[in-house]
């Protein structure tokens, strides 16, 4: 869900710094007011955070410690027998944490040469209808375009034209390839605004600089470019990181349900077995995986940087 | 050689969208085996009632969604300029767990706390004739959630933005605060506003995974389109997808220009 964020990156970061508004100059009858304008801005969306947000996320780890009903459903329980079960989705975590992290560094190492290009090579012109050519795709269809993946790297696609030039039983779909290629190709257009935008801010002259004082075009690269990008692409790999665990379209059409993940596991408890005790307790584990990771990684980056630029948008 | 890459990069992502927009004019039967040029697909799709409905269930999801999370998305903004202490820090936080919460865990806590409230007040609701059941409300309930933070946050970066030097003289030429809202603020966060409009409703026009969870009896496009991918495709839904491909390139690229047409203004003003 994460996938909005870039568009917002755009817009934040020069004047980050706004002033207050100044309402200071009001008696006490007009704070009393000032406030309860302030609720009453603030009160529709409580209202959905408390009613849609809250209150459900709290519902499912209620029933994660519930039992299932025979017909399905869930029956008041309190055991930890839904937890002790998670092993045997294990697959499903397994794939989702070896394919999600491999996936988000694939997807950085792609990204960052086309970054570079839109920052550094382009002339200003054209960057930004370079740059949003490259975010369109991820804004439409997700099922049309991995659908059509689906053809490509299916039997009758790659696989058979590779025949023609000798190279028989290749296999691509179901495999974990052909999801770490859709990973690529769906998460690319989110990875590589960030970086660009870290990389547009770079003082050209620190380049100058560094030439001037003789460093190689490979060593100016490596000890300047390289950290001064490292925000961009610690906020990008973020963002794909988020929507990769919590994917179900992706390995659906290219892992075919060979290679699952988390969320196939949750559509097929919810929504096939109706085990929703046990599907609650995996959306916990989820979502717990998700959150001290996100903890663990910002920590790390933030160490790594000064600029506090990194964190989430 | 870069530039080379570069190439290749955008052949990589326009590839499989070409080849969905040039299979829907096939004539053949077969989703990705050339017969020859037709827009026999497109007839067939947009006289297709299964279709049609879909198309009309997701217009209007996206478009309550759309007006919904703009309203209030601007609204929360607002209010958060206000907002001082750990209030502000919960508020700050709820947004960004709006975000970041996986689109299917949304979902399912939709549905299965809405299920539960359901079965204890259906019963008693049952004697007035009255059955609450999921259904495309819960869709745009769902997707309102998430859209109110990224409304919130497009606006706020805006107005943090604002030259409140404005603001200052209109209050000095003694206009009301609701005055200088309606013809200073609002002017100036209108297009941060109109663009969160359109990411809202390009989001909900194309969510498949939460309404897959919360739509009850109701079919949107992306769930009728996942289920014929299910069965076996024929070009229809080819037709039908160029037709939402289109629509949400258009939507995007009118997104970007007034965010970015906005900023320029306002560096000017």
């Amino acid at each position: 869900m994460a996938g909005l964020v870039p568009a917002i990156l755009f817009t934040r970061g020069k004047k980050m710094r706004g002033s207050r508004p100044r309402m200071m100059k009001l008696s006490m009858t007009s704070s009393l007011r000032s406030k309860l304008v302030t609720a009453l801005l603030l009160a529709p969306a409580g209202l959905f955070f408390v009613f849609l947000l809250l209150v459900p996320l709290a519902v499912v780890l209620l029933f994660s410690f519930g039992e299932r009903a025979p017909a399905g459903g869930y029956v008041p329980a309190f055991t930890l027998q839904n937890y002790m079960d998670l092993p045997a989705r294990g697959k499903a975590f397994f794939n989702t944490l070896t394919l999600a992290p491999l996936g988000t560094l694939l997807t950085a190492l792609f990204a960052f040469p086309m970054a570079y290009f839109l920052a550094v090579r382009t002339s200003p012109k054209w960057r930004i209808a370079l740059l949003i050519l490259v975010m369109a795709p991820f804004w439409t269809s997700q099922l049309l375009r991995y659908y059509a993946w689906m053809i490509i790297l299916g039997n009758k696609g790659l696989p058979s034209w590779l025949a023609m030039v000798g190279l028989t039983d290749v296999r691509i779909i179901n495999t974990p390839w052909a999801v770490l290629i859709g990973a690529v190709y769906g998460y690319l257009p989110l990875m590589v605004p960030p970086i660009y935008v870290s990389l547009e801010k770079l003082d050209k002259r620190l380049l100058e600089a560094s030439a001037d004082l003789g460093a190689t075009p490979t060593r100016t690269f490596l000890q300047v470019t390289l950290p001064l990008a490292l925000p961009g692409v610690a906020t990008g790999s973020m963002l794909v990181f988020i929507l990769l665990m919590g994917d179900y379209i992706l390995p659906q059409f290219l892992g075919g349900g060979k290679v699952f993940f988390i969320g196939n596991a949750l559509v097929d408890l919810f929504l096939q077995s109706r085990n929703w005790p046990f599907g609650a307790a995996v959306s916990v584990a989820l979502v717990a995986i998700m959150f001290v990771t996100i903890y663990f990684y910002m920590r790390f980056v933030l160490s790594k940087s000064d600029t506090r630029r990194a964190a989430l948008v | 050689m870069l530039r080379a890459y570069a190439i290749c990069v955008y052949i990589f992502l326009y590839l499989p969208i070409t080849m969905i927009v040039f299979f829907s004019f096939n004539a053949g039967k077969y989703a990705m085996a050339w017969e020859g040029f037709s827009v026999f697909w497109y007839g067939k799709a947009f006289s297709n009632p299964l279709i049609m409905g879909a198309l009309r269930t997701s217009v209007i999801i996206a478009l309550s969604t759309a007006i919904l999370s703009a309203i209030i998305g601007t609204l929360t903004a607002l209010g958060l300029e206000r907002l001082k202490g750990w209030l502000r820090i919960t508020f700050d936080a709820l947004i960004y767990i709006a975000i970041m919460v996986p689109g299917i865990v949304i979902g399912i806590s939709t549905l299965i706390a809405f299920v539960s409230v359901f079965d204890l007040v259906n019963p008693s609701l049952a004697g007035l004739g009255i059955k609450l059941q999921m259904g495309t409300w819960a869709v745009i309930a769902a997707h309102v959630l998430f859209n109110i933070a990224v409304v919130a946050l497009l606006v706020r970066a805006r107005l943090q933005g604002m030259d409140r030097s404005l603001v200052d003289a209109s209050e000095d030429l003694y206009a009301t605060p609701l005055g200088t809202f309606r013809q200073v603020v609002l002017p100036l966060l209108a297009p941060s506003i109109l663009a969160g409009f359109l990411l809202a409703f390009t989001f909900s026009f194309e969510d498949f995974i939460i309404a897959y969870f919360v739509s009850g009896p109701d079919t949107t496009l992306p769930i009728y389109i996942f289920s014929s991918i299910r069965r076996g495709v024929t070009p229809e839904i080819n037709a039908v997808g160029s037709v939402v491909l289109l629509t949400s390139f258009v939507l995007l690229i009118i997104a970007q220009a007034v965010l970015r047409r906005g900023e320029k203004t306002a560096r000017a003003s």
